[in-house]
């Protein structure tokens, strides 16, 4: 772990390899675990953070952004707060540090702790590119997480809250989830802070649909405004798998989450819908990659954006089409509500089709306030800040009422109108 | 109730001047059509009634129960009672219809001094209103004007209106796109509106809606201007002759 010569590492990968070196004896596993680790942190340690020379790191310049890196800190106890929509079956992860149980029969939840002690999570701990710095920071500090399996054909009724709540310091967590065949369930993914001091989140999602699972997912975000926030979520869809991904973020300071998504399966769909409710000084990318590898699936990709302040937003949309995936239906847009002269969003879809017979798409729009529907809202009486606040809040309704389940859009409308409240 | 004089306004873009010295009286209790051929300002005037900012008045004035509107924006006129029943209602997708008309009702009831409605009566006032105007559940669960057809977006209009128990009510070509059945329903909503103390304004091109929403004046209005006014027997005669014989007889 010396650093090479000639390379001046900045503060925060200075920190980065420090607090991995002084904590090392104290991450779980050894053997194949521990060479995971360390080939991860060398390798970030010999490339660095990502410029904006990086292509997939172009908006987020994470070398300069990333200031300061907190260390873990041992016994911090963030409590738990209640779940998004009442009544869910929540798995409760503070400050990093996972409590599996047991849930209904058919759902089996494992400490992804014991999984890293025990060496059988070694073979997870890889980045998938040369680009993959999340993956790399995760995978040398990871601590715990929670491996949950759905058997083939269960239906759950209700959500299932992983809530993952943190206070200070770094929570570094991995959630490999699998859904048996023609499983049906909705997972509630949530991160949020409940105190001031700044905090480094990382966590990595890896999820398997197996043949005709059907399953919704939500990511909520609401980190505190000095944290920051790394996270990937991966996914590999069976055939006429049914993914319905909701990507919520609503704080933090810097926040890069990733997206990755395989669609394997004939007949299988995605939809993606994304919410980015971006304030103050904040920095948040969302990245996302799909890749159509075999013929007959669908993709749907909606990103809306709420941008005030002085904050920054990035989307980064990309379809690859494989060359035999032909009758693949892909489409992608990414609309901008800028309420802010000084806010900025930058949006860059990108369409890499090797097959011939499919019907791909993408756009971006920068809008403001539609002037028609809010005169309509004041000749009824609406003073106008109540109207632009109303107008604002469809603007991201709207797509959160697909999801059709009135507790599930009831839950996530009161979160969103709960931040454009305190912040708008 | 309403006086408007010597008004003269503009479109603000781009200077256009759409009103041109229209005097107008509307008393308690009245119902007053206003007709007149395409680009005569029928539009323009129910828009700087209810206070769009796309138009600029240059001249004049507008009254209202003896205060000058002018300088309020459109919901503080909405909360003293001006209501704009729009010729084409604004969908909103992502605000629910019944969200809307509640928080609607609860402000101009804070605007004026009146304590919010609680969610049973507000429930039970949409519910009676929504029969009389044959509104489903179904269509109130729907967002804002949503997937409404022409006929259905009418008479949300009109729910609104009985709803929010304006004073003034201006009805902007109310009839277009309506069949004769739908046409009646509209009708009968403002008919049970009537009352001495709320003056309404029917702004059509076709008599056809003053056989069912019978007015007490009639207003011919032209190139910006009142050129002529007449009871009802007007209208008969608008429809039986056109407009022709007295623009010449004004010019």
């Amino acid at each position: 772990m010396n650093m090479q010569a000639g390379i001046k590492l900045t503060a925060a990968e200075a920190a980065l390899v420090d607090i991995y070196n002084e904590q090392l004896g104290e991450l779980p596993g050894d053997g194949a675990t521990l060479l995971a680790r360390d080939t991860l942190l060398s390798d970030l340690k010999k490339a660095g953070l990502p410029t904006r020379r990086v292509e997939a790191w172009h908006y987020t310049d994470l070398k300069a952004l990333l200031r300061a890196v907190p260390a873990f800190v041992r016994g911090a106890d963030a409590g738990r707060v209640d779940p998004i929509v009442p009544g869910s079956a929540v798995l409760s992860v503070v400050n990093g540090k996972a409590h599996a149980r047991v849930m209904q029969e058919g759902i089996t939840v494992r400490s992804y702790g014991e999984a890293l002690l025990d060496g059988s999570a070694a073979t997870d701990l890889v980045a998938r590119d040369g680009d993959d710095v999340i993956g790399r920071i995760n995978g040398s500090f990871v601590r715990d997480g929670l491996s949950i399996d759905f058997e083939d054909g269960l239906v759950v009724e209700g959500p299932i809250e992983i809530q993952s709540v943190q206070n200070c310091g770094q929570v570094n967590t991995r959630f490999p989830v699998r859904f048996g065949a023609g499983s049906k369930a909705t997972v509630i993914e949530r991160h949020l802070a409940v105190g001031e001091a700044a905090a480094l989140v990382t966590s990595v999602t890896d999820v398997t649909l197996a043949d005709g699972a059907e399953v919704t997912w939500i990511i909520f975000q609401s980190e505190g405004e000095a944290d920051t926030h790394l996270a990937q979520f991966k996914a590999e869809l069976g055939a006429d798998a049914k993914l319905r991904l909701y990507v919520i973020n609503g704080g933090g300071k810097l926040v890069r989450q990733e997206i990755h998504i395989g669609v394997t399966g004939e007949g299988a769909d995605l939809t993606l819908r994304g919410i980015n409710l971006l304030g103050g000084e904040s920095h948040t990318d969302v990245t996302f990659t799909v890749s159509h590898d075999v013929p007959h699936t669908t993709s749907s990709e909606v990103i809306r954006n709420v941008v005030l302040d002085r904050a920054r937003g990035v989307f980064q949309g990309q379809i690859c089409v494989a060359q035999d995936a032909q009758k693949t239906d892909a489409k992608m847009s990414c609309n901008t509500l800028l309420l802010s002269d000084d806010a900025e969003f930058s949006a860059k879809p990108e369409l890499e089709i090797f097959a011939d017979d499919v019907q791909c798409g993408h756009g971006a729009t920068v809008i403001d306030i539609d002037h028609t529907q809010l005169f309509y809202l004041m000749a009824r009486g609406i003073p106008e800040n109540r109207a632009r606040a109303m107008l604002v809040n469809a603007f991201v309704a709207e797509i959160v009422e697909e999801l059709e389940d009135e507790t599930l859009v009831e839950a996530l409308e009161g979160v969103i109108s709960d931040w454009l409240e305190k912040h708008a | 109730m309403l006086e408007i004089k010597n008004l003269h306004a503009r479109i603000a873009e781009d200077g256009t001047e759409i009103i041109r010295g229209l005097n107008l009286t509307v008393r308690d209790g009245e119902v007053a059509a206003i007709m007149g051929p395409n680009g005569s300002g029928k539009s323009t005037l129910s828009y700087i009634l209810s206070g769009r900012e796309d138009y600029e008045v240059t001249e004049g004035d507008i009254l209202y129960n003896g205060e000058s509107i002018l300088e309020l924006d459109p919901a503080e006129r909405a909360a003293k009672g001006i209501f704009l029943a729009f010729q084409y209602p604004v969908e909103i997708p992502g605000v629910a219809t019944m969200q809307f008309l509640k928080v609607a009702m609860n402000e101009q009831r804070k605007a004026r001094g009146e304590d919010e409605l609680s969610t049973p009566d507000f429930m039970r006032r949409v519910k009676e209103a929504a029969n009389e105007l044959q509104i489903s559940p179904e269509m109130l669960r729907r967002p804002l004007n949503v997937g409404f057809s022409g006929g259905e977006k009418k008479r949300a209009e009109i729910l609104q209106m009985a709803l929010l128990e304006p004073k003034l009510c201006v009805l902007d070509e109310t009839d277009s796109g309506l069949d004769i059945d739908a046409l009646k329903i509209v009708a009968d909503g403002v008919n049970a509106l009537r009352s001495p103390d709320r003056s309404v304004i029917v702004i059509t091109h076709y008599q056809r809606l003053l056989d069912y929403i019978v007015p007490d004046t009639v207003h011919v209005l032209y190139k910006g201007q009142v050129i002529k006014s007449g009871d009802k027997t007007l209208a008969h005669e608008l429809e039986a002759n056109g407009y022709a014989d007295i623009i010449e007889a004004a010019a």
